[in-house]
């Protein structure tokens, strides 16, 4: 069974670029959950609709476009809680807003897209091409060894930043690093479950493996498995059941979250 | 030849410094100096400027004007930051859900001013976040999860990170608060011992006057302008103490 499933080519891709994706995903999102940023994900996909919009109007690539609007909009939402004294989730409330207004209003300019538009919405993994699979697997790549390199200063940013400030980390610099390699992110994921899901991807796994882990590096580990195996499981039920790829992995990673959340439960009980 | 050497154990020089919150004054005119060796204890009461001229020291914040020298270099200039170690106000407030061990929060301290933040040797790394933690007292507790420890332990982890990479100043801002009396008196020890065992200038931020009589050398006295800078035992007679303590300030007065 398991080797008739990656006998198919177009499985096969969606696997490579699933897995290195949801690493990707699950990696960030214990740090934004920890930042209490998580719904800067759910901001930067609304953002990314317009981005892809744009792209199909102008008829220039969207996944280019959506990539430049998303980290366009990251650095705005970053700049609009700095220089402007807004709230984090005021920031990415109007930068969310904006960017599906604008969606919305290219879609409707043009309607011979919308079918496309549906793909990115709702994601469309087992049709990923191999240049999208390449593109995918090297940014992901740049996106998890940047975090490998400066591991220990986002963790001190994230868990103490008045401290880290203080013992001269340019705090601000790592928010952009941080910001951007969201963007990345959530324009990558945006082929695996759609960017109506890709939220969840970023969010839900960490948030799993936030309910059992003692270390960080633990968080860090088990977050990445659970969006793994879900992406790996979610792909096979949704093949052999014929179910929508994006919604059986996001559900997966759900199932995960409440088996976490029971164990600790128990744990904490007996 | 006296005045040279006297520059030379200068760790911090504020000078003139003034802070206003848009238009609130928060500090005017403040000049004082760090000596090395110092066991300061700053004190003044709720909204004197205590923890804002910290964080002016620390490069937190920019003076309205006024000039902050750290060992020697204007604080724009200074790049030795592991010579300085910093003990922030809600160190006792962890965040009880964050999933990170003790050992790695005292490791925290040891990348912080490197480029990168890879360790390039594991084993001087642990070492040094032993040694760390054996000078609080906590060796046995490094795999523990930092939000399953007491307040005063915590605060211990955290003095751990400050001195991790063996800083000449360290600055604590009101490091007792949520602590109970005992506790206190075990960490005010611990505090001697770093100043005078290991050699380390402290520089803490109180509101407990209890302590100017047993461990402290040195006393600035702030309410918006310096009131006092000089030795315990001078403040202890002199008028800004007795004016503190008739105000009815908040101050707190344990027996130490």
């Amino acid at each position: 069974m398991v080797e008739s499933f990656l006998s198919y080519g177009f499985l096969q891709r969606a696997l490579a670029a699933g897995i290195f994706i949801a690493l990707a995903c699950a990696i960030l999102g214990v740090f934004l959950i920890l930042r209490r940023d998580a719904m800067f994900a759910h901001g930067l996909a609304h953002v990314t609709f317009a981005g892809v919009a744009l792209g199909l109007f102008l008829n220039m690539m969207p996944l280019a476009m959506a990539l430049l609007i998303a980290i366009l909009a990251a650095l705005g939402i970053l700049t609009l809680k700095k220089k402007a004294g807004l709230y984090g989730d005021t920031a990415i409330g109007i930068f969310s807003s904006v960017g599906m207004a604008a969606g919305i209003l290219l879609a409707s300019l043009a309607r011979s897209f919308n079918v496309d538009l549906f793909s990115y919405l709702f994601g469309e993994i087992l049709a990923i091409e191999t240049s999208e699979v390449l593109l995918s697997i090297g940014l992901v790549i740049v996106v998890l060894l940047i975090v490998i390199v400066y591991y220990r200063k986002f963790l001190y940013l994230t868990f103490d930043s008045e401290s880290a400030k203080a013992s001269g980390i340019k705090a601000y610099r790592f928010d952009i690093l941080l910001s951007v390699l969201t963007a990345v992110t959530i324009v990558l994921g945006m082929k695996v479950v759609g960017l109506l899901l890709v939220a969840a991807l970023v969010v839900i796994p960490a948030a799993a493996a936030l309910q059992v882990s003692a270390s960080f590096r633990k968080a860090l580990i088990l977050s990445s498995l659970v969006a793994v195996v879900s992406v790996v499981f979610g792909l096979f039920l949704a093949f052999y059941l014929d179910l929508p790829a994006s919604a059986t992995i996001v559900l997966l990673c759900f199932f995960f979250f409440l088996l976490f959340y029971a164990v600790k439960r128990i744990k904490k009980v007996s | 030849m006296d005045s040279t050497a006297d520059e030379d154990k200068i760790l911090i020089s504020v000078k003139n410094i003034h802070f206003r919150y848009e238009y609130t004054p928060v500090l005017i005119d403040v000049s004082f100096t760090i000596h090395s060796g110092d066991f300061l204890a700053i004190i003044g009461p709720n909204g004197s400027g205590k923890t804002t001229l910290l964080k002016i020291i620390l490069r937190l914040l920019k003076p309205s004007l006024g000039k902050v020298r750290i060992m020697g270099k204007p604080a724009e200039e200074f790049e030795d930051w592991p010579a300085i170690g910093y003990v922030p106000q809600k160190a006792t407030h962890v965040d009880p859900l964050f999933p990170v061990s003790v050992k790695e929060v005292v490791a925290m301290g040891l990348f912080s001013s490197k480029r990168i933040s890879l360790p390039v040797n594991r084993k001087e790394e642990s070492a040094a976040v032993q040694n760390a933690l054996c000078q609080v007292g906590l060796s046995s507790f490094r795999n523990r999860r930092i939000g399953k420890l007491s307040a005063g332990q915590q605060q211990r982890v955290f003095i751990a990170r400050a001195i991790v990479n063996r800083p000449r100043i360290l600055f604590l801002d009101e490091p007792t608060t949520g602590v109970d009396a005992e506790t206190q008196e075990r960490f005010y020890d611990m505090l001697d011992q770093l100043n005078k065992k290991e050699g380390i200038t402290i520089a803490l931020i109180t509101h407990d006057i209890g302590i100017i009589n047993k461990h402290v050398t040195k006393v600035a006295c702030l309410n918006q302008k310096l009131v006092y800078h000089g030795t315990h035992e001078d403040f202890c007679r002199s008028e800004a103490f007795k004016e503190m303590l008739t105000a009815g300030h908040h101050l707190i007065s344990h027996r130490h």
